[in-house]
């Protein structure tokens, strides 16, 4: 009441005022997207350039001419590289590796997720807030102990991990199944309880709750975390190269590192295709998944 | 109280029942247990075993069969590129995390500002380098920053400026690699900000204009004080991750010119994969862990916080 009262009696002298602010607010909403199409610039022009320098040949490449003009377009380095074997190895193993993971992160994940939330045992607090302190432990702490183990684990069963693709779905899950679960566990824990007790009384089981009950409503966050461990099985850098080094072994991110870039030979037009390539499946996924991708990042407070 | 009074009425017959429910949550801790167990299992041999086992391998002379203690660490000390690495790797996280967080904000500030409609097509462009896989954008840039083909040296021609020795040069490296590492990691910054920028109330503002608030007052005392929580959250991860970053400092400069630009990560990678020294990597890459903790300590505190102030 009285801040209603208050307003109205600063109503009619403010009136004045009121013009001088909208034109304040045109300015500032100029100068909005002045600055914001500045910052499009910047943050596009890496990805722009990618598709110029892909759409080149070597020679215009090298050629002393406007680098951010195509003149002669071409798609020679499209058709290439799609029809070397060796890309489409490193496309297959990435293809192969993430869809395992995202597999392998999910089963994991969504009951851990489940008993988290919502069935609590001996200790289960605290494994909620381990999980969490696990999601923090980066993957450069870990690299160099997990190679060794790998090796001592050859030494004792003779089965050889080192430099084979499908030793990256033993560790991709480190970095994968913690966050999965931690969001997994948040979605949850938003279900009312009534809906579950509900279900038990009718008799239902856990099984029966979590896939008819639990999955179906968490969805949204489901997507989301799919999302999540196939953006990051696909771009993981430090593990395929540390532990894969045959040209038949590797993803594509270090695969287009390796073995595109021979010596001082820089072979521009093709790196730039294999990267944007490289870049597409998560890029599509984004384009059409883009409001599950952003309820993912900023659900769980996320790695950035 | 009324639960009790229940159960009292209810009295012999609920006996029953009751050990039945008994046997019931016996049976269900026991579950929720199987089900956790791949999870248990994943932490504590991929995550928790391989943290100790790196302590083990860091005192362990290079051909790993004898116990040296602390002699890997004392080597380092008197490295002086291990201090190189360790001042770089400070800089490196401080100031990318810093430019991070303030283009995060002010970008969030301008994509709030223009009409709901525009804002998601804009929020949908701005957060494209986060999701491209940094070593893939990092090819990019390293092309952009090629020594001789440079698309920027060619702009900075144009006007008339001298080319810039992006990655050639120590101190042009590091800006390098801070500018690439702020380019991937701003939209992050943007997009919690923008959800953060949501959840404070048209009303407060409305009051500081009432006030008599210029802009600056406004983000002073409105804005940042209501916005202090993520922030906080968001520059702890930042940080975190910051520190352990080896995709970009790897595929831009990997390492060089002359080791100038290396952080933990990179020179562990060089030390402990590359030289096949494992102690010693492994040594390198512990340093990482005390940063780690702090950072994470804070984070714990601020999410029990923000539990408390839910419940």
């Amino acid at each position: 009441m009285t801040t209603a009262d208050i307003a109205v009696s600063q109503g009619t002298p403010r009136r004045a005022r009121y013009g001088s602010m909208s034109r304040d607010r045109r300015w500032a909403l100029r100068w909005s997207y002045f600055f914001l199409v500045l910052f499009a610039v910047f943050f596009l022009c890496p990805p722009l350039y990618m598709l110029i320098t892909s759409l080149k040949t070597s020679a215009e490449i090298s050629a002393a001419t406007n680098p951010w003009w195509i003149y002669h377009p071409t798609l020679s380095n499209y058709v290439e590289l799609l029809t070397s074997s060796m890309y489409l190895t490193f496309f297959r193993n990435s293809a192969l590796v993430s869809i395992f993971v995202v597999t392998i992160t999910m089963i994991i994940s969504v009951p851990a997720a489940f008993a988290l939330a919502r069935m609590k045992f001996w200790g289960s607090a605290m494994l909620a807030t381990g999980v969490f302190l696990t999601y923090l432990v980066p993957d450069s702490l870990l690299f160099i102990p997990l190679f060794k183990m790998f090796a001592v684990f050859n030494e004792w069963t003779d089965i050889q991990l080192i430099n084979k693709w499908w030793v990256l779905l033993i560790v991709y899950p480190t970095l994968t199944v913690p966050f999965c679960t931690w969001i997994m566990i948040g979605y949850f824990a938003s279900i009312p309880k009534e809906l579950d007790e509900a279900a038990l009384m009718d008799g239902a089981n856990y099984r029966q709750i979590l896939f008819k009950i639990f999955i179906p409503v968490a969805l949204p966050g489901l997507i989301a975390a799919t999302i999540f461990a196939f953006t990051v099985s696909w771009a993981q850098f430090l593990y395929p190269l540390a532990f894969t080094t045959s040209p038949d072994q590797l993803v594509l991110p270090v695969g287009i590192i390796t073995t595109l870039i021979k010596g001082d030979v820089f072979n521009w037009g093709q790196i730039m295709t294999g990267a944007l390539l490289g870049a597409a499946p998560p890029l599509i996924i984004y384009a059409f998944l883009m409001d599950y991708y952003i309820a993912g990042l900023t659900a769980g407070a996320t790695k950035g | 109280m009324v639960d009790a009074v229940m159960d009292g009425a209810r009295g012999v017959g609920a006996v029953r029942k009751k050990s039945g429910m008994r046997r019931m949550m016996q049976r269900k801790s026991t579950i929720a247990f199987l089900m956790a167990l791949p999870l248990i299992l994943l932490i504590g041999l991929l995550v928790l075993y391989p943290a100790f086992y790196a302590v083990h391998l860091a005192m362990l002379n290079k051909s790993m069969e004898r116990f040296v203690g602390l002699s890997n660490f004392t080597f380092l000390f008197k490295r002086e590129t291990f201090w190189m690495v360790v001042r770089q790797s400070c800089i490196f996280a401080l100031t990318a995390v810093f430019f991070k967080a303030l283009i995060g904000f002010v970008v969030a500030h301008f994509v709030h500002n223009i009409p709901a409609k525009g804002q998601r097509k804009w929020r949908g462009i701005l957060l494209i380098p986060w999701v491209i896989p940094p070593a893939m954008s990092t090819l990019a840039w390293l092309w952009l920053f090629d020594p001789s083909y440079s698309a920027f040296n060619w702009i900075l021609g144009v006007f008339g400026f001298g080319p810039v020795p992006w990655t050639g040069d120590a101190y042009w490296a590091r800006f390098s690699v801070i500018l690439i590492n702020v380019w991937y990691g701003a939209p992050f910054f943007l997009i919690m900000y923008l959800a953060a920028l949501k959840s404070v109330p048209e009303q407060l503002y409305e009051a500081a204009a009432i006030d008599g608030a210029n802009w600056w007052q406004r983000i002073w005392f409105v804005t940042l004080p209501m916005m202090r929580n993520i922030i906080a959250i968001t520059v702890l991860f930042s940080t975190i991750v910051t520190f352990a970053n080896f995709d970009i400092v790897q595929v831009l400069t990997a390492g060089g010119p002359v080791d100038k630009t290396h952080v933990f990560a990179t020179w562990a990678f060089r030390l402990g994969i590359q030289g096949g020294d494992i102690p010693l990597g492994a040594s390198v890459s512990l340093f990482m862990f005390p940063i780690l903790a702090i950072c994470a300590v804070f984070i714990l505190r601020d999410i029990h916080r923000r539990g408390n102030e839910a419940s």
